[in-house]
């Protein structure tokens, strides 16, 4: 057992602690912490597999942003000093159940398949970088931002515009939700 | 052989009437509705009578024996079953049928006529009209139908037409359960009719009467013979053809399916005279006669026409001594002359019991015309309110008088002709019929004077003259004449069963006990009746258990309810309504129920709620997972 | 990271997935469902990471993926509270169940 593996380890059990504790969490301002060092725990996990920008892209959009944003909501919409409601037992238990079998399930499908990994190293397309061949070196930030607005074969440029597209619609579609219409003054 | 298709108008055209007047009679046409009926039935009679003369008398007619095999005219088929059964509708043209074609078109008239005057000021004038098409339509069909189906058809129209008519007061209670008691009597009959269709055209493989004829009569044959199909020791074509008659017994009013028949009497009194005595009751007796070469082939039904007909003659004339209202005492003088007829049938005299149909045709419907007129002057039906109306009413008195000769067989009335040839015919076929046939002769003669008597003597003349109309003299004048030169038409040369003419002449010295014992009957009523008296009380009194008891007409009414009320109801009406209210719509019920339910439990699934429909989302995945990966692979 | 098999990396991911359906089923705070959906996500994520890495280490999609999938998330989380701001307007609650008027 290595070092790494250990850590491993050890995030996992961050991650799925935090998680379930922001699922059963009785108050809501500590469900949406414990949601927050769950994405945390996420994000060293991306760091233990060498992905450091997506690792960084999480920490900011995530943690700093989608997080932030659920507490100013619940700030807005109730006092977070309360509890919540317990569910009903009776749910509890058919969820819990169902939860439980699908896992088993796929925990199944996910033992019997026998994952190869691609062996040919650099297959076509750009693989510019500085460490070709080697596992994590594709994946520098200069990388990634080249392939992302390349037109080439492996380029990301069309899904890169629409999702601007979508960001862009979604802010309007916010601010359009939301938006109180005044009563006419006279 | 000249052409007989016009025939197929003379039904038609009183069923056009029918319908023209049924449906815009009663907006636009109230007042002309008598007359387009009446020349409906004008043109229909011309046709019938053309056809008559053309039959009989014309030019290229057809020999006597010629005539003994009718043949079939406009022939047109319509629902086949299969090669052999198939529902037609076809005339047959034959000498029974032209002669009542003639014979019905023409009292239809006579009473489309009469009720031009009789029934004016009617509201429902045109329905009237409308509903006397209907029934000259089905008589016509029936009589002209060589389809033994096409007759049930026509059979049951002409019920319906009967139940339309006599219920034509609708308002009174009397009037609507007299209908549908005369309906229910003659469709329970028609239930042995139709059973007995079946019988016979399975035997005979078909349903046109001249085959079913020709196959069943096929020397050698021997269906009637029990080595053939039977049942219980009896031949299947002897029942189909005892059936056939009960069918015929209900219509024709023979005992004991007769209680409809007085009853009937709360309708118009121009529908009694034209339904009820000289058209629709003879439809029993002219299906016998239909049938005839069948049932003279087998002598065992023939025995049963034969009682039936003497029993029902006995029976009414017993009853119609007692009976106080004028109209029931003709209605019983009508069952008691058919059961002449058909008595006349079950003694092979064919001839003669179609000579008396054609005669009593005429001169029963003079009487009941005449009682219309007497009705509506005196304003009551009862014999007790008459008396003395020989003065006012001079020409209803002469036409009575003629008809009440011609019943009782006084000649050279018609009556006497017709009378004495069925007298000779049973006399041949059995001596027990013969006198019972003769005792019933001298009571019809005693009551039917009693009647004459009692209405235009036994009181003082009183009263202002009696205004008659001229629409309603004219039919009494034409039937009068009828009924007195009707008796010279040589019957035995126009028509036969077998094809040689009759012989043996009425003028005989077996004419003489009739006549003598009518001219007894006459002199007893005059006895009784003539002056006002208690001498009928006084005889009543000395027979007191036996008057009252033909007073009530034999309690045979009160069996028939005591047996319907007690029995049919009670035992069988109720449980089956019981069982339907219940069991079968309590089945449907608990179907209906069973699904709301099953349906108010279903529907908690769509509760609104978002988490509820991703846990079904889920779970279906799920499902859907297993079932492709583990179970389809 | 060649010590731990993939699919240990899978099984962690599909755990937390689970973990996320289980607060979407039974957490009634539309909020709370929120964040639910975020976890699952975030397992969708490690997924397709941990693909990349061990299966196809000489390509970026999985990169790619994570990171679109990153940002649609943050753009449906702005979305999400937009109409749950709407939602407490109207029914002046943030209960899932309140808002149940679609039934029969």
């Amino acid at each position: 057992m290595s070092a790494s593996a250990v850590v491993f380890y050890m995030l996992a059990f961050f991650i799925l602690a935090t998680g379930l504790l922001a699922v059963t969490s009785r108050k809501i301002f500590r469900s949406a912490i414990w949601l927050l060092f769950s994405l945390t725990g996420i994000a060293g996990l991306y760091f233990w597999l060498q992905m450091e920008f997506i690792a960084a892209v999480q920490i900011v959009v995530y943690v700093g942003g989608i997080v932030v944003l659920i507490i100013f909501s619940i700030f807005l919409s109730q006092q977070s000093g309360k509890d919540l409601p317990v569910p009903v037992r009776g749910r509890q238990v058919v969820s819990a159940l169902l939860v439980c079998a699908g896992f088993v399930l796929t925990c199944l499908l996910v033992g019997h398949y026998a994952f190869r990994p691609a062996g040919q190293p650099s297959g076509g397309g750009i693989g510019v970088g500085t460490g070709e061949g080697d596992m994590g070196g594709n994946a520098s930030v200069g990388n990634i931002g080249a392939q992302l607005l390349s037109t080439s074969e492996h380029g990301y440029v069309l899904p890169f515009e629409v999702v601007s597209i979508l960001l862009l619609a979604a802010m309007i579609g916010c601010i359009a939700i939301s938006i109180k219409i005044k009563p006419e003054d006279k | 052989m000249p052409n007989y298709a016009y025939i197929a108008l003379i039904p038609l055209l009183p069923l056009a009437g029918f319908v023209v007047l049924g449906l815009f009679g009663r907006r636009y046409l109230q007042r002309f509705s008598g007359v387009i009926g009446t020349a409906v039935v004008f043109v229909s009679t011309g046709l019938a009578l053309w056809a008559a003369y053309q039959y009989f008398f014309g030019t290229g007619s057809t020999s006597l024996a010629l005539r003994s095999h009718p043949f079939i005219m406009l022939k047109a088929n319509w629902l086949p079953f299969s090669p052999h059964l198939s529902i037609d509708l076809s005339a047959i043209i034959d000498p029974i049928s032209v002669m009542m074609i003639a014979v019905v078109s023409l009292v239809s008239l006579m009473v489309h006529i009469f009720s031009l005057g009789y029934m004016k000021g009617e509201e429902r004038f045109a329905t009237y009209y409308a509903f006397l098409g209907l029934f000259a339509f089905s008589m016509l069909g029936l009589v002209l139908s060589g389809n033994l189906f096409e007759t049930y058809i026509f059979w049951e129209l002409v019920g319906c037409s009967s139940f339309l008519l006599i219920g034509y007061y609708y308002d009174r209670p009397t009037a609507v359960a007299a209908a549908k008691k005369a309906f229910i009597v003659t469709r329970f009959a028609d239930l042995g009719f139709l059973i007995g269709i079946l019988i016979l055209s399975f035997q005979a493989e078909t349903l046109d009467i001249r085959t079913l004829v020709q196959r069943l009569t096929e020397p050698g044959l021997q269906l009637t013979s029990i080595t053939g199909a039977s049942f219980l020791g009896i031949s299947a074509v002897s029942w189909g053809l005892s059936l056939v008659f009960i069918g015929g017994a209900g219509k024709s009013a023979m005992f004991p399916l007769h209680i409809w028949l007085p009853d009937a009497m709360e309708g118009p009194t121009p529908v009694s005279a034209l339904i009820h005595a000289a058209t629709m009751v003879v439809a029993g007796v002219y299906l016998v006669a239909r049938l005839f070469v069948l049932y003279g082939a087998d002598p065992g039904v023939l025995h049963i026409v034969l009682y039936v007909g003497a029993i029902s003659a006995l029976l009414a004339a017993v009853i119609a001594c007692t009976q106080t209202d004028i109209k029931r005492v003709l209605a019983y003088s009508t069952m008691s002359q058919i059961g002449y007829m058909m008595f006349a049938l079950g003694s092979l005299g064919y001839t003669a019991s179609m000579f008396h149909l054609f005669t009593h045709a005429f001169f029963k419907a003079l009487l009941f015309l005449c009682a219309g007129v007497i009705i509506h002057q005196v304003h009551s039906n009862e014999m007790q309110r008459m008396g003395g109306l020989r003065k006012t009413m001079p020409l209803t008195h002469a036409c009575f008088l003629v008809a009440c000769l011609a019943i009782s067989g006084i000649p050279p009335f018609s009556g006497f002709f017709s009378k004495e040839e069925i007298l000779l015919a049973a006399y041949r076929a059995n001596k027990l019929v013969y006198f019972i046939g003769l005792f019933t002769s001298g009571l019809t003669a005693f009551y039917m004077f009693r009647l004459y008597f009692s209405i235009f003597w036994n009181k003082p003349p009183e009263g202002h003259p009696h205004k008659i109309l001229l629409v309603e003299s004219i039919p009494l004048v034409i039937l009068a004449l009828g009924a007195t030169f009707a008796g010279f038409i040589p019957f035995s040369r126009l028509m036969n069963p077998d094809g040689a003419p009759e012989v043996g002449s009425v003028f005989s010295s077996m004419a003489i006990a009739p006549v003598a014992l009518a001219l007894l009957g006459i002199g007893i009523a005059a006895y009784l009746y003539r002056k006002e008296s208690d001498r009928p009380a006084k005889l009543a009194s000395a027979a007191r258990g036996f008057y009252t008891f033909a007073y009530h007409k034999f309690y045979i009414d009160e069996v028939y309810l005591f047996v319907t009320k007690k029995i049919i109801f009670n035992l069988i009406g109720r449980p089956a309504a019981w069982i339907d209210r219940n069991i079968v719509d309590g089945l449907m019920n608990l179907i209906a129920t069973v699904t709301a339910r099953i349906s108010a439990g279903i529907k908690g699934f769509q509760s609104g709620k978002v988490q509820d429909y991703v846990l079904y989302f889920f779970a279906g995945i799920a499902g859907l997972a297993v079932l492709f990966i583990y179970i389809y692979t | 990271m060649s010590q731990v098999p993939l699919s240990h990396i899978l099984i962690v991911s599909t755990a937390l997935f689970f973990i996320g359906m289980y607060g979407l089923f039974t957490r009634r705070n539309m909020i709370t469902m929120l964040i639910s959906v975020e976890l699952i996500l975030n397992s969708v994520n490690i997924n397709f990471i941990a693909f990349n890495k061990y299966l196809y280490p000489d390509r970026l999609d999985g990169v790619f993926f994570t990171l679109f999938i990153i940002a649609i998330a943050a753009a449906e989380a702005a979305v999400a509270i937009a109409i749950f701001i709407n939602l407490y307007r109207n029914f002046h609650s943030i209960d899932v169940e309140a808002a149940d008027e679609l039934k029969f």
